[in-house]
This record gives structure tokens, C-alpha cells and sequence, in this order.
């Protein structure tokens, strides 16, 4: 029981970690039908500017998130208005590719920097509690906590404010709402500032639990992430944050149940069994092709 | 018309490339290193490169070789594999058809050497890996026989993870062991393997034996488990960069049990990302830095005064191959590819950083013995001797 209790934790950090980047995927997707496949590699960017900003400026743990998440969102804005834009209309490969390129350009611009993994600076004292023999650690309560809060500030802008409001219009018809007086641009830009500022988040707090960092540590765990947004469905916040933690637990408690050598291959099997059931993802709609 | 005239000077151009590069400078011996400049290893990769740069600027500075009338200097050509098997592979096939060295040293882990080795074996050039462990770079995989062409200078996985069992059983008299690491890399793997299977051997007990794959991150399913088995010991055959997060994980998770390691975790690297967190565990290596010979201190003391940092066992061994193959091609006194294979094969003792080695008749694998180092206080400290 209190083996279970103790995955379960570990599941839930993990999980919130991928649900917060499965976010910006499903963001994107929602309001452009266009995979940012760069979104793992701005996640990466995230922990490293935690890195400098603590490393150099040594600020604490709050100023230091806020600065991550507004420099991240930044970036995305940037790559938005420079890489994506030009190709809105053009076919949707063109985009992929060049999301990819993107997210190449990120990694390789980090490694001829410094290609030596990093060390992140402790910003939270890492006491451990012991509760019945089961361990919580203060950088899990705060992972768990922070991702939850940032997901319900996250519904209650989509949900409950204008801009909010033009973000799921657009998503439903991206030619009639402009013509009602949705600025379209400024609206995908704010969707890649909220969508990357969250990415970057994650990316602080995966540095903050896990704290080597390299410039390949957005490549696997943005696909997991991407995973998650599909399994969720994607387009569907709900179900990005959904997805994560199923995607989470998945992983924790094959390894914690059968050989650990066996995780990816049967966490990735039960996924796409899943999907074959549920082929537009758990809280997806079908989206028929309108001729 | 046009196009075919325009067509024509493209092609002119690339054969003048292709040509003028073939160009051979008779009085170079060219030597290729591989070495994992950028991908995961880095650090690994530096001191490699460092510790090659040193040995070459050495013996040209020293003159250089003399066969007969003629002086030669040495050429030193390095490539990047990127921590990537392919790029080894690439790496390798460049610099024994298109630069035409004489040897390679290089690459250092074992999944990076491994592919290379074969390409150097086919292609009938020298290739020494300072630093792979595993004994299958060594191996031809279809017969099971030694390689011609390939050599190390450090020891191999079945003889480290003798070492490690022994001393976790004898010295440190720990029953109970748990073992962490990377079913994905061929180093990690081998060493668990012969690990777990000699430590039970004589009277320990695995009882737990837990994976995961190159670059994740998170071990908190495998670290629950372990502790739910209470080894008294753990054992992580893992790479530097992977020790610290696994190691503070597990302290977070509240196991409160020594780790011990493997070579892998002799880079200054892991001192820099575990700070406090690895002090007092144990782990098995090639050389010790401050207990040494003269040639050792020699070695430290130059290396020291060049790159302002103390070196590493990568670069202990990667000295220490150079140093071989600068015997070699003395025993050889020319520059042809056959003859240094044969003289090295043939090196009766050599003294070098890393202790004497000799190389086991018809075998690139050196008779040597390793090292327990201690980590007190953020160093490594020399901590026992382990012979072959």
C-alpha cells in the first residue's frame, strides 16, 4: 500500500510536468491546425534560462519563474511571427518542417554554446518528509502544486475571458471570425505566449527535480508530451492535461509493477490500443473532413 | 549550350576540391582521433582531445620520428562524433579513405567504438580506444576471435565488475546489493551483467535488478522499487552525467545506503553536478591522481600546466594509446599501416600513466590492474589497489 501510495506520488510529478507541455502542443494545434514540434526544445530553453537567471542573477524562486515563463513566451512569440507566420497558408508539411528546423536550430544554437550538461542551483530547500514511510520531497509538493495552479489559471482564461473567448472562436473557424473584428494576430500570438510560457515553466521545474540539463533534454520528453496531447486529443486543453497524467502514471506503474526494461514498450502498447478505441483521443471530438 | 558549359565548371571544381585534397605530404604521419565533442558526454570528449593534442605537440616537439634518412612529424586530425554511433562510423571511414592516417585513436565509449571498430577492422587500420570497456569492441562478432586491428588501453568490463563485486563483498562486506542502469547502452549493460553475476557467485545477493534508457531522467519508479527490496548497497554503472540526478533521486525517495560505481563516473564532471551528494561512495577506475609513479605525476603535472585542470582517466588512457602507438611506429620504423599493427601486437611491456599494461598474446585487451577511488570531501581519493 504504502509502495503504491509512494508511485503514485512519482506518477503525479511526472504527469504534471507532461501535461503542462502537452498544453502548448494542443494550444497551438487548436488555434492553427499546426504541430510546433520546436515546443520540446523551447521546453529545453526554459530550463536553461532557470539556469542563468539563477546561476548568474541568483534571484530567487519566484522572480525566477516569472522571468523563465515571460522569456520563453517571448521566444515563442518571436519564432511565431518569424518562422510560422509567412506560412499560414501554405501546406501544412511546409509548417511541420519548419517547426522541426526550428526546434534543430534551438538545440544546436545551445550546444555550440555550451554542450557540457548543466547544473541547475537549488531554489527551494529540499527537505524531504517521511510520512509512513512514504517520502514527499518540498520540490514535489511545489511541481504538483504549481503545474494545477497554472492549469486552472490556464482554464480560466480560455474559458472565462474575451481573449479566451477569441482563442476557441478562431479555433472553430479561422476565416468568418476575423471578419467579425477578432484581431487574428494578436490573438495566435497570445496563444504562443500563454502555450510556451507554460513549456517554459515546465521546463524550470523538470530543472529544478531533475537538475542536469542538456541541450537534447527537449527531444524526449517532447514527444511523451506530444503523446499526451494526442491521447488527451488533441486540441483539447482538458484532455492535454488529461493525457499528461495518464501518460505519467502509465510510465511509473509499468516499471513499478513489472521489469523496468519493459516500460516504454508496453506503456506505448497500452497507448495505442488505447487509441484505436478512441481514435480522436480521450476528450477529442470527431472532426469529419467537410468537402 | 550554356548549361553544359556551367554544368562543366561545377564538376571541374569539385574534382580540383577532391584532388587537391588528396595531396600527400610524405613527411607527415597522420594520426586520427574520434572523440565525443558535443552530445552527451562532452567532458569525456574534452579530456580526450586534450590529452591527444598534449601527447602529439610531445613527440613533435621531441623531434618527431626518424625512419632511415627521413624525419617525420606527427598529423593530428580530429573528428567530432557528436555522441553518435553513425558519426563514429562516418568518422572513421573519412579518416582511413579520404585523410589516409595511419591509425585511430578513438572513440571512448563503448557504443560509440564499437561501430567504429568495425569499420577500422574491415578496412585493416589500427584503431585504439582509450577508453571502452566492453569486450566486445575487441571481438569480431562472427567469430568470436580477437580483432587484428583493434586495440585499448584500459582494461575490460568482465575484470572491472569482478573488481567491484569482490570489494563490495570482501572490503566493504555488504550482502545485499541493488543494481541501476541503462539497458540501452552497451557499457552499462555488460558490467550489471558480470556484476550481478559474480557478486552472487560468491555469496551476495542481487535483489534487485532495475533499467532504464539512455537519457531519461526520472528513475523515481525504479528508486521505489529498490527500496522496497532494502539492498544494503547500490550499485550505478552508469555515466557521469546520469549519477548525480539518480543519486539525489534516490535521497529524495529517503534511501539512506552507500552507492558504489563504475569507471564511468571518473570525470570531474560528476564532482561539479553531485556537490555534496556523492561524498563517501566508492567506484572503480583506471588510475588514481595522487597516488603515482613518475611517470603519473610527470603526465599530471604537464597536463596541469597546459589546460589549468587536473586529468581525467579519458585522458590518462588517451596518453597512454598515444604513447603506445608512438612505440609502436618506433618498433616499426616506417609509416605503413601493416608494420605498426604488427609492432604494436608485439610491445613487450609498456610503462604508462595508467600502470604497465602488455597485451595478451593475439589480443588487443592490455594486462593491467585498476583502481578504487573514494570520494571524500568533493575529490577523488585513492582508496585501494585491485590487480589483474
Amino acid at each position: 500500500m504504502v509502495y503504491i501510495f509512494q508511485q503514485a506520488l512519482n506518477a503525479l510529478q511526472l504527469g504534471s510536468i507532461y501535461a503542462l507541455i502537452a498544453l502548448g502542443y494542443t494550444m497551438v494545434y487548436g488555434i492553427l491546425t499546426m504541430i510546433n514540434f520546436a515546443h520540446g526544445d523551447l521546453f529545453m530553453i526554459g530550463a536553461f534560462f532557470c539556469f542563468l537567471i539563477a546561476f548568474y542573477f541568483k534571484l530567487s524562486f519566484v522572480p525566477t519563474l516569472l522571468l523563465t515563463m515571460m522569456g520563453v513566451a517571448f521566444l515563442g512569440v518571436v519564432i511565431e511571427r518569424l518562422a510560422y507566420k509567412p506560412l499560414r497558408n501554405a501546406p501544412r508539411v511546409s509548417a511541420i518542417i519548419t517547426a522541426l528546423g526550428v526546434g534543430l536550430f534551438l538545440e544546436n544554437f545551445t550546444l555550440a554554446l555550451n554542450p557540457y550538461p548543466q547544473h541547475v542551483p537549488t531554489l527551494i530547500a529540499d527537505k524531504t518528509w517521511t510520512l509512513g514511510n512514504v517520502s514527499i520531497s518540498s520540490l514535489q509538493i511545489i511541481i504538483i502544486v504549481l503545474s494545477l495552479f497554472l492549469m486552472l489559471v490556464l482554464d480560466f482564461i480560455v474559458q472565462r475571458t474575451k481573449a479566451g473567448m477569441a482563442m476557441r472562436a478562431i479555433s472553430w473557424d479561422k476565416t468568418v471570425v476575423p471578419l467579425m473584428g477578432v484581431p487574428i494576430n494578436k490573438i495566435i500570438s497570445l496563444t504562443f505566449a500563454i502555450g510556451t510560457g507554460l513549456g517554459g515553466a515546465a521546463g524550470m521545474m523538470y530543472g529544478l527535480a531533475y537538475p542536469v540539463i542538456d541541450p537534447y533534454m527537449g527531444i524526449m520528453v517532447g514527444w511523451k508530451a506530444f503523446i499526451s496531447a494526442v491521447v488527451g486529443g488533441i486540441g483539447n486543453i482538458r484532455g492535454a492535461m488529461i493525457g499528461g497524467f495518464i501518460l505519467g502514471s502509465v510510465e511509473i506503474m509499468v516499471a513499478a509493477f513489472l521489469p523496468s526494461t519493459y516500460r516504454d514498450f508496453v506503456a506505448f502498447t497500452l497507448l495505442l490500443i488505447l487509441l484505436i478505441f478512441r481514435p480522436y483521443g480521450i476528450m477529442g471530438k470527431p472532426n469529419p473532413q467537410k468537402v | 549550350m550554356k548549361k553544359l558549359n556551367i554544368l562543366f565548371t561545377v564538376l571541374s571544381f569539385f574534382a580540383f576540391l577532391i584532388l587537391g585534397c588528396g595531396g600527400d605530404d610524405s613527411s607527415k604521419i597522420k594520426v586520427g582521433l574520434i572523440a565525443e565533442l558535443t552530445g552527451d558526454i562532452p567532458a569525456v570528449g574534452a579530456s580526450c582531445k586534450n590529452a591527444a593534442q598534449m601527447a602529439v605537440q610531445e613527440i613533435n616537439d621531441a623531434g618527431g620520428f626518424q625512419f632511415g634518412e627521413k624525419k617525420y612529424k606527427v598529423d593530428l586530425i580530429i573528428e567530432d562524433n557528436a555522441g553518435k554511433a553513425d558519426q563514429s562510423v562516418s568518422a572513421a571511414q573519412k579518416l582511413i579513405t579520404q585523410k589516409k592516417v595511419v591509425a585511430i585513436v578513438g572513440p571512448n565509449a563503448s557504443r560509440y567504438a564499437l561501430p567504429a571498430s568495425e569499420i577500422a577492422e574491415s578496412s585493416k587500420v589500427i584503431l585504439i580506444t582509450p577508453w571502452s570497456t566492453t569486450p566486445k569492441t575487441t571481438l569480431d562478432s562472427k567469430t568470436g576471435l580477437s580483432k587484428n586491428y583493434v586495440f585499448r588501453s584500459c582494461f575490460i568490463d568482465p575484470f572491472q565488475g569482478r573488481v567491484v563485486a569482490k570489494f563490495t563483498l570482501d572490503k566493504l562486506k555488504l550482502k545485499k546489493a541493488a543494481v541501476l542502469y541503462d539497458v540501452a547502452s552497451e557499457y552499462n549493460k555488460g558490467i550489471a551483467e558480470i556484476f550481478k553475476d559474480v557478486y552472487e557467485k560468491n555469496g551476495g545477493k542481487v535483489v534487485a535488478f532495475e533499467t532504464y534508457t539512455t537519457n531519461d531522467k526520472d528513475f523515481s519508479s525504479q528508486l521505489t522499487k529498490i527500496k522496497r527490496a532494502a539492498p544494503q548497497v547500490i550499485f550505478l554503472p552508469n555515466y557521469y552525467s546520469e549519477v548525480p540526478l539518480q543519486i539525489q533521486q534516490a535521497k529524495r525517495l529517503g534511501i539512506r545506503v552507500p552507492f558504489i560505481g563504475s569507471d564511468s563516473w571518473g570525470s570531474e564532471e560528476l564532482l561539479k553536478l553531485c556537490g555534496k551528494d556523492c561524498d563517501g561512495y566508492y567506484f572503480s577506475t583506471h588510475y588514481a591522481a595522487d597516488a603515482s609513479t613518475e611517470v603519473t605525476k610527470k603526465f599530471i603535472e604537464s597536463y596541469k600546466a597546459k589546460y589549468g585542470s587536473t586529468p581525467d582517466d579519458v585522458a590518462a588512457l588517451t596518453y597512454d594509446s598515444f604513447g603506445l602507438l608512438w612505440q609502436a611506429l618506433k618498433s616499426a620504423g616506417k609509416n605503413d599501416r601493416q608494420a605498426v599493427r604488427d609492432a604494436l601486437a608485439k610491445i613487450p611491456r609498456y610503462d604508462g600513466v595508467t600502470g604497465t599494461m602488455q597485451f595478451k598474446e593475439g589480443s588487443g585487451d592490455p594486462i593491467k590492474s585498476a583502481v578504487i577511488l573514494k570520494i571524500i570531501d568533493g575529490k577523488f581519493t585513492w582508496f585501494a589497489n585491485a590487480k589483474p
